[in-house]
């Protein structure tokens, strides 16, 4: 069952046990699911059919035609981006049947719980402790997480924590799944520059952690959450955007609109920038085509670093375009904004979120070390912490 | 959208051009020719041009030439940039024959066969620092012959023929003109060169006898500088390319502080801020390189984009060789100055990354104040 047309057959045959117009969006994509149109490449039982990953493109045309309903997959992308690959890789049966199906269908949100005060771009030095009880064999959590998106709305989170503190900081970690509804965990959520909350601080006080809950080996989180990490770069590259469909389209209509706004500074800048934005473009294509022709480059890791510098230039190149208006903000309202578009509200909202482009899912400093160590072949700073107990590391 | 990768056939192309200059164009061989009075390597030209018939890449076969497009030329180009080779590809197999592409009768399809067997080397008369669209100088043609001097002609030392403007009464289109260089009204002078690879020379005409190309100068000469300004890209793109490569080797073999320099982050940082550019320039240049194959998705915008990106990296590459190389990128002895040369003259060929922002702000109605 690796076939296209099998696979449109195999759809359509769905669709006619399920007509989209009469069916409850629910249950549709539950026998979704289990019909393994959700996502062929996880194995059968779990969703998938085993069949190679390029071919939900097929099914989801015919869904999408077919006008069915979709699982949303915006609201829910930490689990289907980084919980999902992490339990199918290395989650037991049990687990696999328990979480897949109700994240894949938006039933249960999931979060991720992570980065800490004191653990950004050093996240292996992590603090938030996870205590065995002898009598009962649950795990005992306590510490704090912060940057945690959905944490409001989450059922479930993948939670890594420190579980021997002797060992140096990458041995001594475990991976689990937390149950957000445990009394233990507090959430709150944590204002932006925006002066909105797309993000939360997670307090975990005595949360009590099910051993049937852990992913992998005791002291294997780390490696756990390599595969968490990797799921969340490699979305990167798959879309086509037209010409000034970035940052820069707003401007360049500001400025084709408003010709009272135009100065020749401005103007050198705009189209400094407008080659840049227009060349970063080309370059997504370029990767886009390696992919579709099965030669993919490292060409990849460097698309993030290029666009949180775009976008920080062109976003401030706006705010400055538009003068007097500039010095206004649409509002500072504190909201908890359900999704998040970089590029939209007004200019002054852009230029300040895009300054965490730089800083979100691998700092642009860490960023440009992995691009010189792997790309490059340079070598690594000397580190001073690989073989200290995590105990005895500064802080 | 535009084919953005490298075919199977152009990879075959690459390899062997790059097999060749190994042997026969390192960079030792390179810096000791740029002072001796003949700045372009003959039998490496021989080899490329004849030998390979990389000197009609661009003509039809019908013409004598390979038939191909400017998707193989750029990777050609490419390689050429890599060793910063003293060749007149650029100049003769692409900007000169791209002018005589324009014409049309049997005066150039005469030499645009001569071109492509690569026995015969060319040159347009027009400044190498015109850009496109910009205004460009004629000679007068008076008495059945030309008159006249222009200056800033790349390449002109060697050639053959020289591909000249005529400018008429009123600043009128006057024609091209071919002029042998062989003859006694020409005086060819050359220049000393900021670029030693690419020399420039002043031409001067004195009652030189000339055929007569097309009556349209103006056409050939945007035709010949539009392909010359888009395929430079890919030039720029090699030269950026060995310029990072090399630092990279250089500064994981050369130790300070008891470590390798290239362990320090200020480095690091500096050289994959380099490769990103490099990545983009690549998509820069095959997309302009494409655009002009094909005729699609507007060459004109495709070859300003590529200007506009490519030679300012290129400049910084070779400026980052230059300073990470520390002392020894400063001495005549390494390469390392014949790239940031070029890169800095290449910055200048064919209109300025600044010219092509203009040309752009026109093209996509981003129109300066």
């Amino acid at each position: 069952m690796t076939d296209a047309a099998e696979l449109r057959t195999r759809t359509s045959e769905f669709l006619a046990a399920h007509p989209p117009a009469s069916t409850d969006r629910a249950d549709f994509l539950k026998a979704r699911f289990d019909a393994g149109l959700a996502w062929v490449h996880y194995p059968e039982g779990l969703g998938g059919l085993g069949a190679p990953r390029s071919l939900q493109a097929v099914v989801d045309a015919e869904l999408e035609a077919a006008g069915a309903p979709d699982n949303d997959p915006r609201r829910i992308g930490i689990g289907l981006g980084m919980a999902a690959p992490t339990v199918l890789g290395f989650g037991t049966e049990e687990q696999k049947r328990r979480f897949l199906r109700p994240l894949w269908t938006g039933e249960e949100v999931w979060c991720q719980l992570f980065s800490e005060p004191g653990a950004g771009s050093d996240l292996a030095a992590l603090g938030t402790r996870a205590v065995r009880d002898e009598a009962s064999g649950d795990w005992i959590v306590n510490g704090q997480k912060v940057w945690t998106s959905s944490a409001h709305s989450a059922r479930w989170a993948i939670l890594i924590a420190r579980t021997d503190p002797e060992q140096p900081k990458h041995r001594g970690i475990t991976y689990f799944v937390c149950d957000m509804t445990d009394p233990g965990v507090e959430v709150r959520p944590l204002r932006q520059i925006t002066g909105e909350a797309e993000f939360n601080e997670v307090f975990l006080t005595d949360v009590r952690i099910p051993d049937a809950h852990r992913l992998g080996a005791v002291g294997e989180g780390w490696k756990v959450a390599q595969t968490t990490l990797m799921n969340e770069r490699v979305s990167i590259g798959g879309m086509r955007i037209p010409r000034e469909g970035g940052m820069i389209g707003p401007v360049a209509k500001a400025w084709r609109e408003r010709p009272e706004l135009r100065t020749h500074d401005l103007h050198q800048r705009l189209m400094k920038l407008w080659v840049d934005a227009e060349v970063a473009r080309l370059t997504g294509e370029r990767l886009r085509q390696q992919l579709v022709a099965g030669q993919p480059g490292p060409e990849g890791s460097g698309m993030k670093l290029g666009f949180a510098r775009l976008n920080q230039e062109i976003s401030g190149l706006e705010v400055e375009l538009r003068g007097e208006e500039g010095l206004l903000y649409d509002d500072w309202t504190m909201r908890r904004p359900e999704l998040v578009d970089f590029t939209g509200r007004d200019a002054g909202y852009r230029y300040l979120r895009s300054k965490g482009n730089s800083i979100e899912g691998g700092t642009s400093e860490v960023l440009l070390n992995i691009v010189a160590e792997r790309v490059l072949g340079l070598p690594s700073e000397p580190r001073t912490d690989k073989d200290v107990a995590w105990k005895d590391l500064a802080r | 959208m535009t084919d953005l990768l490298y075919s199977e056939e152009e990879e075959a192309l690459r390899s062997a051009v790059r097999d060749l200059l190994a042997d026969r164009c390192d960079a030792p061989a390179v810096l000791a020719r740029v002072e001796t009075g003949t700045p372009h390597d003959r039998e490496l030209w021989k080899a490329l041009g004849e030998g390979m018939g990389l000197a009609g890449l661009l003509v039809p076969e019908e013409l004598g030439g390979q038939g191909a497009t400017h998707r193989e030329a750029a990777v050609v180009l490419e390689e050429l940039g890599r060793a910063v080779a003293p060749v007149p590809y650029l100049t003769s197999a692409v900007v000169a024959t791209e002018a005589l592409l324009a014409c049309e009768g049997p005066e150039a399809a005469e030499l645009l066969g001569a071109l492509a067997a690569g026995r015969t080397v060319g040159a347009l008369a027009v400044s190498l620092a015109a850009a496109p669209g910009a205004p460009f100088k004629g000679v007068r043609h008076e008495g059945g012959a030309l008159h006249g001097e222009l200056t800033g002609i790349a390449d002109a030392v060697g050639a053959d023929v020289l591909l000249v403007p005529v400018a008429g009464s009123d600043g009128a289109d006057g024609g091209l003109y071919a002029v042998d260089t062989a003859q006694d009204g020409v005086t060819v002078t050359p220049r000393t060169s900021l670029d030693l690879t690419r020399p420039l020379a002043t031409v001067t005409f004195d009652a030189a006898r000339a055929r007569a190309l097309t009556p349209d100068a103006e056409t050939a000469v945007r035709r010949a500088l539009r392909a010359g300004a888009a395929l430079l890209a890919s030039e720029q793109l090699g030269i950026a390319e060995w310029c990072l490569t090399e630092t990279v080797r250089y500064v994981k073999e050369r130790h300070q502080f008891n470590r390798p320099i290239g362990s320090f982050q200020a480095l690091k940082h500096r050289l994959a801020q380099l490769w990103l550019e490099v990545v983009n320039t690549r998509a820069a240049a095959r997309h302009a390189a494409d655009a002009l194959a094909t005729g699609g998705d507007e060459p004109h915008l495709a070859a300003a984009l590529a200007q506009a990106y490519a030679a300012p990296v290129a400049v910084r590459a070779a400026e980052e060789a230059v300073q990470l190389h520390g002392g020894i990128g400063m001495t005549w002895e390494h390469p390392v100055h014949l790239y940031l040369k070029r890169a800095k003259a290449d910055a200048i060929a064919y209109g300025t990354a600044g010219a092509h922002r203009e040309a752009l702000a026109g093209l996509v109605a981003l129109p300066a104040p």
